[in-house]
């Protein structure tokens, strides 16, 4: 044996010391161990702080060892600083080995003897192990200093500002003709009311105007190619059929054309717009686009209403989709949600009932710019409704649909009963299973709500029908329900009812993430690097998320997010260079049998096939060093740095104890 | 009288169709002749074990041993070769990963001896079972004894290469019959111990002449079952070939007939469990996420031990069932 290898085991105060004899284990390890190469082994009752690093770097550097074994929590904490640690002392960082016994002994263990003995047979695994490392160097590549941000919602909105105000350009990519995502939408924002055009109008006018900001709306990506700090990235803009260059915005257009399309998107049905269109007033870019499906031009060969009046001849029926390729450094992404449908719940009656809403459909019904001009009207468009039942959790926290809570369902609901009772004086009612009012402001404005005389009825309900039992039901909605505080089976009639639909992951959320390389959870939202102290990145170097597209949030959140991302990516680019793990697969060019089997394998889409060749090949900035396509290809022509048969093998040989002898099979 | 280096060729429990395959080499087996004196194999000439067991230790230049180690007889033949030979190559795959044989090890000893003596076209009235010794008026006479499971050449000794296929392919043979006579002649060099030899680098796919794109598997099925196109992979079209994990050697002989690889060439190299390996790359390119469709895919390998494991039980990580590990003979 000629590596010199130091143990170190680690109390971890109580957390391993409480159940494990760590001064056992480490005295066991220096004798029993000896024999495969280990020279010296300590315990100490942080390894983590300073004083316990040193004592490595000491033995390092005075007793010149070649590998250095720490047993203590999961790599996942402390993997990074006894590397460095290693290095620092002059030893490769990649010749140290940290095991866990703490998170896959003591906190999992309650007999002491036992969880002992397992110590030492994880520490005789790691000691095997190491011997079969190698010295690696980290990989280097250069950032570019641009970004794409996906989704001009307000937190792509956000993440776009922060990093064009702090001098960098910005690609940012929508998929309809303006930005301004959901908030645009809506009329007044909870908890302070404070009007949501008012505030998010100015951002979306700055992002507009942004000398760093390079704004493509009614373009999709629609590939991806590189790795962090060098992505070539396809968008396709579609044809909006008017040269930007020489509308104005003025309007014409669309006062001219004279066919209305029922507009599904931003008005979610309730109101109109016309083949050219804006999706509203305020959009940034003011230019519209024509919906080449719905154009009687296009659908018919005649028309041209717009052309003729568009007074600078801005309408060019000819053009055509366009796709450009920009190379990008970072990418965020910010493609937000889409909203339950309301449809799957069949005894909530909406489609077939004609006054049950959509908390979308109520967003648009009560904005002063909407449909209605912000009155609250039934859907025939006038009588004022005298009863009005919001009901909460629609789609979220049920088994048979979503079963996470939206979060800001209740927060919208409060909101929607506040609005009613302002707009209409009705009696409002809100059926709730639990009140979830947790930010900042929240509880308060349940309180304001409850002072405004709203009726809270605690109960899941049941059915929403139009069915009377009695002369009062006759007309109305009725909602069935139980209410669990009097214990109760109640019908209560009403004229509207809102149902606070729920958010979901969008509908194309899995295509996208498979695009960029990232994954989705089980409910399709985006998956982060770590859920409490890294949300906004992914598992996919320079691959951000923000808002909604990582789970339901509000606004504030959302933001927060968007500022978030745009600081880690700014953080990125100033470093213009960043290293990269080199625990990374690769292909041996002669075994490749060009089989393909692991060519859509790869989650990080790093695997490419060269046809000529008839060989595959890993990208190795692309590869994450996952293991998937080393498992999967049959001619184990794919290794992976830092899980060689050797390493992974002594390992399991070193955790047995001892080796399986050909005795039993004789 | 003669200087020429020796050569010997055993066969153990094995079919007889390595012996059929050296054979089979044609005008090169005159160069056998010209270059080595054949001390010893069985097939081919006279020989008793005696005369081996009288030869110096390391007199034979050349052993070809095929066959795996079923009962003590190969046993004893196999560290007796081992002892007089100076290169001992695990000839054809039982020898290397215990090949057909080599499957019975998922069964216990008495099972297969009692399938043996009692299927429909036996006829034993008395239902007589073999015995190990038996005394005759002459004094007591034995025949080999079973082992509980059957194991591979290097399960038992030492040995030099390893030379893989079921039966190697003639002219991997012939090539290898050079390689020792250029050797002998100083021409050339021996591979290391312990390498493979007449085989590739790669994997049967690597020969295989058909179209192959990205992988996605919605059905398994058994190919007499299905028309194939003969242009496109087999695989993609849901035949189990075992071709991406077997070793490349025979040029791809049987998608080339128009038939899947079953895998005598045996893990590739560095593989440590063929079948494990031939598991997770089917499992990685079935196309599902729902575990009832999968289920239903996979239900369409209808025999997993023969499709993984129908060449290398024996050599496996597994090398049989517990149940036959722990039977023993009676
Ligand atoms: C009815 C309702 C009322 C609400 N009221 C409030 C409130 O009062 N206060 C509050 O704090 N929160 C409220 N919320 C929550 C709020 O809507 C979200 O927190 C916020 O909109 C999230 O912003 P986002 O940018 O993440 O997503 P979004 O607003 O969904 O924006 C995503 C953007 O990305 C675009 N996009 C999607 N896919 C692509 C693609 N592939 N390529 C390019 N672009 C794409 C979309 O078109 C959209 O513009 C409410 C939610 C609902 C449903
Ligand atoms: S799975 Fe292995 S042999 Fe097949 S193409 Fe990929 S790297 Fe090559
Ligand atoms: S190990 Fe293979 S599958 Fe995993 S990231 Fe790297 S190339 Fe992709
Ligand atoms: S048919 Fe078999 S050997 Fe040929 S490419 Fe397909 S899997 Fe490989
Ligand atoms: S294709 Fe496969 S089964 Fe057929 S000869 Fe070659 S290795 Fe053997």
């Amino acid at each position: 044996m000629t590596e010199k290898i130091g143990v170190y085991v680690c109390h971890c105060g109580s957390n391993i010391a409480g159940v494990v004899t760590v001064a056992e284990v480490s005295q066991w390890a220096g004798e029993e161990l000896a024999s495969e190469g280990v020279v010296i082994s300590r315990d100490y009752k942080f390894m983590c702080s300073s004083l316990g690093q040193e004592l490595i770097q000491k033995d390092i550097q005075e007793m010149g060892l070649t590998r250095v074994v720490v047993a203590a929590c999961s790599p996942h904490l402390h993997e990074a600083t006894f590397r460095t640690a290693c290095k620092n002392a002059g030893l490769n960082p990649y010749l140290c080995e940290l095991v866990s016994i703490r998170e896959q002994d003591s906190w999992v263990h309650t007999d002491k003897e036992a969880a002992t003995q397992k110590a030492k047979a994880i520490i005789s695994g790691g000691v095997a192990r190491v011997a079969h490392h190698e010295s690696l160097e980290p990989l280097r590549v250069p950032i570019h200093p641009d970004t794409l941000v996906v989704g001009g919602g307000i937190a792509g909105i956000q993440a776009a500002l922060e990093i064009a105000d702090a001098g960098f350009h910005v690609y940012l990519v929508e998929k309809e003709p303006s930005i301004g995502g959901h908030m645009a939408q809506f009329d007044k924002t909870f908890p302070t009311l404070d009007c949501s055009a008012c505030i998010l109008t100015p951002k979306m006018v700055q992002v507009g105007s942004h000398p760093n900001i390079t704004l493509l709306t009614w373009s999709e990506v629609t590939k991806v190619d590189g790795y962090v700090g060098s992505f070539a990235v396809t968008i396709n803009k579609k044809a909006r059929y008017v040269n930007t260059d020489t509308c104005t915005g003025c309007g014409i257009c669309w006062e001219k054309c004279p066919k209305k399309v029922r507009d599904e998107v931003f008005e979610v049905g309730l109101g109109n717009r016309k083949a050219v269109y804006t999706p509203f007033p305020q959009a940034v870019p003011k230019y519209p686009v024509i919906d080449a499906p719905n154009c009687t031009y296009f659908i018919k060969g005649t028309c041209k209403a717009c052309e003729k009046f568009c007074p600078t001849g801005a309408i060019n029926f000819e053009q055509k989709d366009e796709e450009i390729t920009i190379p990008v450094g970072n990418i965020i992404l910010a493609t937000g949600y889409d909203l339950f449908d309301a449809k799957r719940i069949p005894q909530y009656g909406y489609g077939r009932l004609e006054n049950v809403f959509t908390s979308l459909e109520f967003e648009r019904l009560s904005n002063a710019a909407g449909p209605t001009g912000g009155n609250i009207v039934l859907r025939d468009g006038k009588t004022v409704p005298k009863a009005v039942a919001i009901v909460h959790c629609v789609g979220s926290r049920d088994q048979n649909y979503n079963p996470y809570c939206s979060s800001i369902c209740c927060m919208q609901s409060l909101k929607f009963a506040h609005l009613v009772h302002e707009r209409t004086g009705a009696e409002v009612y809100n059926f709730y299973i639990d009140i979830r009012t947790p930010s900042k402001g929240y509880e308060e404005f349940y309180n304001r709500l409850l002072e405004e005389g709203t009726n809270f009825v605690r109960g899941k309900v049941a059915e929403i029908s139009s069915v009377a039992r009695v002369p009062e039901e006759q007309g109305k909605l009725v909602i069935q329900v139980e209410d669990t505080l009097i214990g109760k089976q109640r019908r209560i009639p009403v004229d509207m009812v809102i149902l606070s639909t729920g958010i979901q992951a969008r509908h194309d959320a899995k295509e996208v993430a498979k695009m960029f390389g990232i994954s989705c959870s089980a409910d399709n939202w985006y998956i982060e690097r770590h859920p409490k102290l890294d949300p906004i990145a992914t598992m996919t170097d320079g691959i951000y998320i923000a808002g909604c597209v990582q789970g339901p949030k509000d606004i504030p959140a959302s933001v927060a997010q968007g500022a978030a991302a745009a600081a880690r990516v700014l953080g990125k680019i100033q470093q213009k260079e960043i290293s990269l793990e080199p625990v990374r697969a690769t292909v041996n060019q002669e075994q490749c049998s060009g089989c393909r089997i692991c060519n859509d394998l790869c989650p990080f889409n790093a695997i490419l096939f060269h046809e000529e060749t008839m060989v595959s090949e890993v990208n190795p900035a692309l590869c994450q060093g996952c293991g998937t396509c080393v498992a999967g290809c049959p001619a184990g022509a794919i290794s992976g740095t830092g899980f060689s048969n050797d390493q992974i093998l002594s390992q399991i040989n070193g955790l047995l104890l001892l080796r399986i002898t050909d005795q039993e099979y004789a | 009288m003669t200087t020429k280096p020796k050569f010997a060729m055993y066969w153990a429990a094995s079919c007889g169709g390595c012996e059929i395959a050296v054979l089979n080499i044609h005008e090169k087996i005159l160069d056998v002749d010209a270059n080595f004196e054949v001390v010893f194999w069985p097939v081919a000439m006279d020989a008793k074990y005696k005369d081996v067991e009288a030869m110096e230790d390391g007199s034979i230049l050349l052993t070809l041993f095929n066959g795996g180690i079923r009962n003590d007889e190969n046993e004893h033949i196999a560290k007796l070769l081992r002892q007089k030979s100076k290169i001992l190559v695990a000839f054809g795959s039982c020898a290397n990963e215990g090949c057909i044989p080599g499957l019975a090890n998922f069964t216990p000893i008495q099972e297969i001896v009692d399938t043996a003596f009692s299927t429909l076209t036996t006829e034993n009235p008395d239902n007589i079972r073999p015995q190990t010794t038996y005394a005759m008026p002459e004094g007591e006479i034995h025949i080999p004894t079973l082992y509980p499971i059957l194991k591979t050449l290097d399960q038992v000794v030492d040995v030099d290469y390893y030379m893989p296929g079921c039966p190697p392919e003639s002219h991997q043979i012939a090539a290898v019959i050079d390689l020792v006579i250029q050797v002998l002649q100083g021409k050339a060099e021996l591979p290391p111990k312990g390498a493979v030899i007449g085989v590739g680098l790669s994997t049967v796919c690597d020969d295989c002449k058909r179209t192959r794109n990205i992988k996605k598997i919605k059905q398994f099925g058994r190919i007499q079952l299905q028309h194939s196109d003969p242009e496109l992979c087999l695989l993609e079209q849901g035949i189990p070939c075992n071709g991406p994990a077997t070793r490349q050697g025979c040029g791809a002989l049987c998608p080339a007939a128009g038939a899947q690889c079953i895998g005598c060439y045996g893990p590739a190299e560095g593989v440590i469990d063929y079948g494990a390996r031939l598991v997770a790359a089917f499992a990685s390119v079935v196309d599902s996420n729902n575990p009832d469709e999968i289920d239903q895919i996979m239900d369409g390998l209808v025999d997993p031990a023969g499709q993984f494991y129908r060449f290398n039980l024996a050599g496996s990580l597994l090398k049989g069932s517990l149940t036959a590990i722990r039977s023993i003979s009676k």
